[in-house]
């Protein structure tokens, strides 16, 4: 297996994508509208986005039983008959929700469009909630929340929740079972009535369409909805550093490393330096910790770090499952990764080649429907419009190693995270307590 | 409502092209996006991988990312990410893979970086031993670690099966995983990825008589090889229900899969089609027929999945292979009360048909998943590389919503009425958690 080395050919003139143009509109009740067509396939996507950060503690369990619920039956229709009609046209619709919002996530063949927009609409204007369906999901939840809690990737993303948001409802994912099953169908309607409400929604729709119609469409089908504008969550406090967080899992034969602190929005000014600090760091495969823990030393499967957004906080997340026996070392060179991108500035082959994949990345996400449609989402949800398509990639090229260099002092000096391991603390217990003081957790 | 929708359909300018070391190439340019996708496939899986090497079709997949004729290890990922694109790989019962997405700018990059490690693969002993482990890592991550894990995959194929291609655990032994040297490695790569055992194809902005000059260019050169013969992995189906029980301690809840043999995707596509959308039937919505009864009006599963195939699509496996239903349960009922219930509705569907309407809402919904997938240039050329791989057609990828909307009710009542306890496997996940 052995041939003379050729030379990697370099990279022609590039080709820019062209920035997608959008028809806009808000609706008298509230609702902003956006309509972008997008060819490729005869396909239609959706996505309504509706505010939805409760602040009190029964807010989680009450909102993953409105999202398992919301298609269980309207004032029309019985959940078969709504789950027939969608297919009908080619079309699916889920529910979801995350701390800041609701998602309606749609999709339909072309000529479908306004059956899918009449059936939103009939769910959000008169989603009933009966009393069986709720009492058949509360059970069906419990179970499933019994084996979230049995993932270990679930572990330690809501102990990392815990530690970075304690007493803020980003702290939590994972109810106790025992409120999901306190849950009644009236306090699912009246969590509806309050929250699912057109100010402050954002309705988006690529496809293969005609925007100036889309919109019309959209305004018809959805002009009778209603309600009062809602109050987004305060922003969280997150404490920094702190003694490592063991949660104990005996019998594990891999140890969860997760650490995390805050991060920056988008709308930062330093957002596109903290990305470029992120990538070179752990963001893609050709990083600096992948090298390391995995193609190096093979710790660990899929090492990566990322940052995350919340419509209140965003945040620096690096997560590496390593087998149990690595534990601590797998730490200590996590450490040295991030002491060396926070006191030392990363190479300038480095940096171009954060900047390109950034880049290119964007490019690819914004090169489908759906992709399309769920990027304008997340951008016109948190502030921004769809400018930022081209400004991003232009802030990016703009950085310097410098700019980097500070953004990761800022946000990913290992003083200022917090770290869980998620493991066998009899196996891990006394190599980790060489490195930081650790406070010990039971698994369940 | 329309009683009969009428589905759209999308059309490809598809290109076939063989080089004259055989290597064979599907060119599909669409220049709506500045993207373009690149994938290999070698017409290797882990059916293919020798007795007391399990997994090592995998791991040789592992192998391909460590450096090639001209490029040290981690330099492929980093030509690929630093030019703005993705990459990544997968290996299969019937297949290894391997594919990048870059902006159009990077394509010739693209090809070369294929094209290298096409020409020779850089495995030394070091290199070998670091992925050894970070497979063990992924094995553990999925299986070893993980409630679940590995279900039904895994075990489901061990008693449909009794031939090792077939049987045995792909994903591999620990204890053959560290057997595996550097000469299995060159063995398997001289036999197993010649150019003429492999499909390249390229999907997205670019000319097709420029990028054929290209691939020319740079996989030209590589040597012709004696193409291995693909052997027949036919073996009998059960005739009997062959049970087998796993205890999962890490499991809070149990679950139960069954799968049963189906007809040969390429040999007899008109009796394997109907499959295809008898899954869906049974799954697909809320108004589908399992979910209606099982997780809706009973509650008896807390989930229910059913498919062609286990981690391939309907469309990119070859024969033997198996229709499949996997249910989680709270436990407050027993599998043996789910799997009643399932095969009641079975015979409910054979002796009553489908419902008015029923075939044509689940046709219309397998197409616009279909659709869907098409959109990303990625998906599109994936699936091209595979049929052309299996079925030497890449074009019908345009096709298969019009294929899926040809089913008749008849057909999937036909392919229901096969699903019986006598012919399949039945694998019950015992959970064996403290909690």
């Amino acid at each position: 297996m052995s041939a003379p080395a050729r030379a990697v050919p370099g990279l022609t003139k590039p080709r820019r994508a062209k920035l997608p143009t959008l028809a806009e509109r808000t609706v008298a009740n509230g609702l902003r509208v956006v309509a972008v067509r997008r060819g490729g396939v005869p396909m239609v996507h959706v996505r309504l986005r509706v505010p939805f950060a409760g602040r009190q503690a029964s807010h989680l369990p009450k909102r993953l039983v409105l999202e398992a619920t919301m298609t269980s039956g309207t004032g029309s229709h019985s959940r078969n008959e709504l789950a027939v009609a969608l297919q009908e046209v080619g079309a699916a619709l889920s529910v979801s929700t995350d701390t800041d919002s609701l998602l309606l996530r749609g999709e339909s063949l072309r000529s479908g469009v306004p059956r899918l927009l009449e059936l939103i609409a009939e769910l959000v204007t008169d989603a009933q909630y009966p009393k069986d369906a709720v009492v058949g999901e509360v059970s069906r939840l419990q179970t499933q929340l019994r084996q979230r809690l049995s993932q270990p990737g679930e572990i330690a993303a809501e102990a990392l929740r815990n530690r970075l948001y304690a007493g803020h409802p980003y702290g939590r994912d994972l109810p106790d079972p025992a409120d999901i099953a306190a849950v009644t169908a009236g306090a699912v309607r009246t969590l509806h009535r309050r929250w699912v409400v057109p100010p402050g929604s954002l309705l988006v729709m690529v496809g293969d369409i005609t925007p100036a119609r889309a919109l019309d469409q959209v305004e018809k089908a959805l002009a009778q909805w209603s309600g009062d504008a809602t109050k987004p969550a305060p922003a969280p406090h997150v404490p920094t550093g702190g003694d490592l967080t063991l949660v104990d899992r005996p019998g594990a034969v891999q140890s969860n490393l997760r650490v995390g602190g805050p991060g920056l929005s988008r709308r930062d000014g330093d957002y596109a330096a903290l990305s470029l600090a992120n990538v070179a760091f752990g963001g893609y495969f050709a990083s600096r910790l992948t090298q390391n823990i995995r193609e190096d030393k093979g710790y660990t499967y899929s090492p990566r770090s990322g940052l995350v957004h919340g419509a209140s906080a965003s945040g620096f997340v690096l997560e590496a499952d390593v087998a149990t026996e690595v534990t601590a070392p797998s730490l200590v060179e996590i450490a040295y990764e991030l002491g060396r991108i926070a006191t030392s500035p990363i190479t300038s082959r480095e940096l171009e080649s954060a900047v390109n994949y950034l880049s290119g990345l964007l490019a690819m996400q914004t090169a489908t429907q759906a992709g399309l449609a769920g990027v304008l989402e997340t951008l016109l949800a948190d502030g921004l419009d769809v400018s930022w398509l081209r400004e991003h990639p232009a802030a990016l090229a703009r950085a310097t190693v410098d700019d980097v260099l500070e953004q990761a002092r800022r946000f990913l000096a290992p003083a200022g995270l917090a770290t869980i391991v998620v493991g066998d603390a009899s196996r891990v217990g006394e190599s980790v307590a060489a490195l930081s003081p650790v406070v010990i957790r039971d698994g369940e | 409502m329309p009683a009969t929708l009428k589905v759209p359909t999308t059309s490809y300018d598809v290109r076939r092209h063989r080089l004259s070391n055989g290597l064979r190439v599907v060119l599909a340019p669409d220049r709506s996006a500045p993207v373009v996708a690149i994938a290999v496939y070698y017409d290797v899986g882990w059916r293919s991988e020798p007795e007391g090497r399990t997994g090592f079709a995998h791991l040789f997949e592992h192998l391909m990312f460590q450096g090639s004729a001209s490029l040290e290890k981690m330099e492929h990922a980093h030509y690929v990410m630093s030019s703005g694109g993705t990459l990544n790989g997968s290996t299969r019962l019937d297949y290894t893979n391997y594919f990048e997405v870059l902006p159009s700018n990077a394509l010739e990059r693209g090809l070369f970086l294929e094209a290298d490690r096409m020409r020779s693969p850089r495995v030394t002993e070091e290199n070998l031993a670091n992925q050894i482990a970070v497979v063990k890592e992924e094995i553990k991550v999925n299986v070893l670690n993980q409630p679940y894990g590995g279900f039904p995959w895994l075990l489901l194929p061990t008693l449909l099966f009794k031939t090792f291609p077939n049987a045995h655990n792909g994903y591999g032994g620990f204890e053959d995983l560290d057997n595996a040297t550097v000469e299995d490695a060159s063995g398997f790569f001289k036999r197993y990825y010649a150019p003429g055992n492999a499909v390249l194809a390229v999907g997205g902005d670019m000319d097709p008589d420029e990028t054929l000059a290209l691939i020319e260019k740079h996989f030209g050169d590589i040597p012709r090889r004696k193409t291995p013969p693909r052997p027949s992995f036919a073996e009998p189906a059960p005739t009997s229900e062959q049970r087998g029980e796993v205890v999962d301690a890490k499991a809070p809840t149990p679950a139960v899969a069954l799968g049963w043999r189906v007809p040969d995707p390429l040999g007899d596509m008109e009796a394997y089609l109907p499959f295809a959308v008898l899954s869906e039937v049974l799954v697909r919505g809320d108004a589908s027929r399992f979910r209606q009864r099982l997780v809706h009006d009973e509650h008896l599963v807390t989930d229910i999945s059913a498919s062609v195939g286990l981690l391939e699509d309907p469309f990119d496996v070859r024969d033997p292979t198996i229709f499949v239903v996997t249910a989680f349960h709270g436990g407050e009922v027993s599998s043996d009360d789910v799997v009643r219930a399932i095969d009641e509705e079975i015979d409910r569907l054979c002796r009553d048909g489908l419902d008015d309407g029923e075939l044509s809402r689940i046709q219309a919904r397998i197409a616009a998943t279909l659709l869907t997938r098409q959109d990303f240039v990625l998906g599109r050329t994936l699936a091209m590389a595979s049929l052309e791989q299996q079925r030497e057609d890449p074009g019908l990828v345009a096709e298969l919503p019009a294929l899926i909307g040809s089913v008749t009710a008849e057909q999937v009542v036909g392919a229901a009425a096969t699903l019986q306890p006598d012919r399949r496997a039945r694998l019950d996940l015992v959970p064996g958690g403290s909690r």
